[in-house]
């Protein structure tokens, strides 16, 4: 073995077992006791009846928490809404984002500094966004309304926050509008790494920027782009801040997804029937996130 | 005529992204007549500093501050240090237990902690650590560690180990060689992490609102979370604090950019 492999492997002997062990106990005991500790008594507590207002009797139920979850219609509302939160801000994110990076591609003057000004929206919390984007929507003093007024698009003031539909279609401009620059920026490095011989032996060949674009940066960037895609899946899920902020949820459930239902449980004081969302919603990003992990293992062995 | 139409499009696509934060800022600075009355105006008739006023007198949004300092600055640090030696180890280190823990890291950033609100509120209560700003920063450290922990390694292992090997020779101990030699070069990244850190505590709303309910505990997204009512919300207030809260946030994001569009395409940055 050579030296220096040596040194970045060393033989595990007691000096440095007890160094690796002191450097990585902080971090594995705060992760240990404050998320994989609470996880799991989740998942025990999704068994028994524990509501915080009489938690002198909690005993077992077996799936009683469960049955009463998924005989909810605000959860199959919110489960159905779930599907149309992700699959529509993805759409959108994705294009926009895609077209963004596209432009952003080649160098001009001022590229780093646009790019620092479209960045922007990602230094605010979901929270804020919230906020900012139900101020703009206001029904009577929102200038969404003004502007579309303005320009002759509607003739009456719409009340965007008040019925289901214009409300789920408002939260989602409000996710696009956060996220497209993360689709933009990742988009941007996916096309960075595709190598520039490729494009010589393609113009040497004659072949037009479409089918350059085509037959040698979209094959190039496909494993990239699905990565990015699963990523995004699972962060626009547990993404209940800006609808928490938005509308609530409201109105009457219209903008439910399943994180934010599962907020208001907890809110609510039943633990019990909040433990059985909560594993309801573990088990849909667990398949995701072994479906992330293969895929980057599969990207990495390439 | 190429050239045109792409400007044209990205200066568009800039006034969709700033118009929000412009509006806000405008919103801000309208008396309060002014801005629920008709026509909308997209500059103030008459600039007021009187919701930013409102705000440290009328709410206590002074002391919201400084516990939202306090919190994200030693959140921030503790989980700074834990990424150093951790992602120290796991860089340069092979031992038994490695892998799963790096899978152990990397899973939680799939999953996010509000998923065990309940549990995590019972624990707190039994800790008596509701109502702490100390509760709410362990909690935001165990939040943090694996993100910290996974960047952290990613540095490492683009610094060549010669160079702490000469270091090594020279009789430092293996900690020594760390301080002294490896550290110092990674420093931007370090001071990336911590930024990184602090503005995910200074934002952070779900666990600050389910620990925290005393007035003196709390945190900025609190204090903004209280201010939502069920009928009315006071929009002149609320863009002030909307402003006073995220220009630190502004700031900070602008400086670590590069370092964030790494994290995120390490998978280490959650978006």
């Amino acid at each position: 073995m050579s030296r220096a492999a040596q040194a970045a492997r060393p033989a595990f002997t007691g000096r440095k077992a007890r160094f690796v062990a002191l450097c990585l106990l902080p971090g594995a005991l705060f992760v240990l006791l404050f998320t994989y500790y609470p996880m799991i008594r989740g998942a025990v507590i999704a068994f028994q009846r524990y509501n915080l207002f009489d938690i002198t009797s909690t005993p077992f139920v077996g799936l009683e928490n469960f049955r009463a979850v998924l005989a909810e219609d605000r959860f199959w509302t919110a489960l159905r809404n779930t599907g149309t939160w992700v699959a529509v801000s993805l759409f959108f994110q994705f294009f926009l984002g895609f077209g963004l990076a596209l432009l952003l591609r080649r160098h001009f003057r001022g590229r780093a500094l646009y790019q620092a000004w479209v960045f922007f929206p990602w230094a605010m919390s979901g929270f804020l966004i919230g906020l900012l984007w139900r101020w703009m929507f206001n029904g009577q003093f929102g200038v969404v309304n003004d502007l579309l007024l303005k320009a002759g698009i509607i003739d009456e003031r719409i009340g965007f926050l008040a019925s289901p539909g214009w409300a789920m279609t408002s939260v989602i401009v409000a996710n696009v509008w956060y996220g497209v620059t993360f689709f933009a920026i990742m988009i941007m490095a996916a096309l960075q790494s595709v190598p520039a011989e490729l494009y010589e032996a393609a113009s040497v060949d004659g072949a037009s920027r479409a089918r350059q674009f085509w037959h040698v940066t979209l094959p190039h960037i496909r494993p990239t782009l699905a990565l990015i895609v699963l990523l995004r899946i699972i962060w626009i899920l547990n993404f209940p801040d800006l609808i928490y902020a938005m509308t609530g949820g409201g109105p009457a459930g219209g903008t439910d997804i399943i994180t934010t239902f599962l907020i208001q449980q907890v809110i609510g004081g039943d633990y019990g029937r909040a433990g059985a969302v909560g594993m309801l919603v573990l088990g849909l990003l667990l398949a995701f996130s072994v479906f992330y992990l293969n895929a980057t293992r599969f990207e990495r062995s390439r | 005529m190429r050239r045109l139409a792409k400007g044209t499009v990205l200066a568009v696509w800039l006034l969709i992204t700033l118009f929000p934060l412009y509006w806000i800022t405008v919103t801000s600075l309208k008396p309060k007549a002014e801005i629920f009355s008709m026509p909308l105006r997209y500059w103030p008739g008459e600039v007021t500093f009187e919701h930013y006023a409102d705000l440290f007198s009328f709410a206590d949004f002074g002391a919201y501050l400084v516990n939202s300092l306090l919190v994200s600055l030693a959140a921030a640090a503790a989980v700074t240090v834990i990424g150093v030696l951790g992602g120290y180890t796991l860089a340069r280190f092979s031992f038994p237990g490695r892998g799963a823990l790096m899978l152990a890291f990397l899973v939680t950033q799939m999953i996010p902690l509000f998923i065990a609100l309940g549990p995590l509120y019972l624990l707190m209560s039994d800790l008596g650590l509701l109502n702490h700003l100390a509760g709410l920063m362990v909690v935001y450290v165990a939040m943090l560690v694996p993100f910290a922990t996974i960047i952290m390694r990613g540095f490492y292992e683009r610094i060549p180990v010669a160079l702490e090997e000469a270091a090594q020779v020279d009789g430092a101990s293996r900690l020594a060689a760390m301080v002294r030699v490896v550290i110092p070069v990674m420093l931007p990244g370090i001071a990336a992490t911590f930024v990184f850190a602090f503005v995910q505590c200074w934002n952070e709303l779900f666990l600050a609102i389910t620990f925290i309910d005393s007035e003196d505990a709390k945190t900025i997204p609190v204090a903004m979370n209280s201010f939502i009512t069920q009928y009315d919300i006071d929009w002149g207030s609320m863009a002030a604090a909307t402003v006073v809260s995220v220009i630190p946030t502004l700031v900070l994001f602008a400086a670590i950019r590069r370092y964030i569009v790494e994290g995120l395409t390490a998978g280490a940055v959650k978006g």
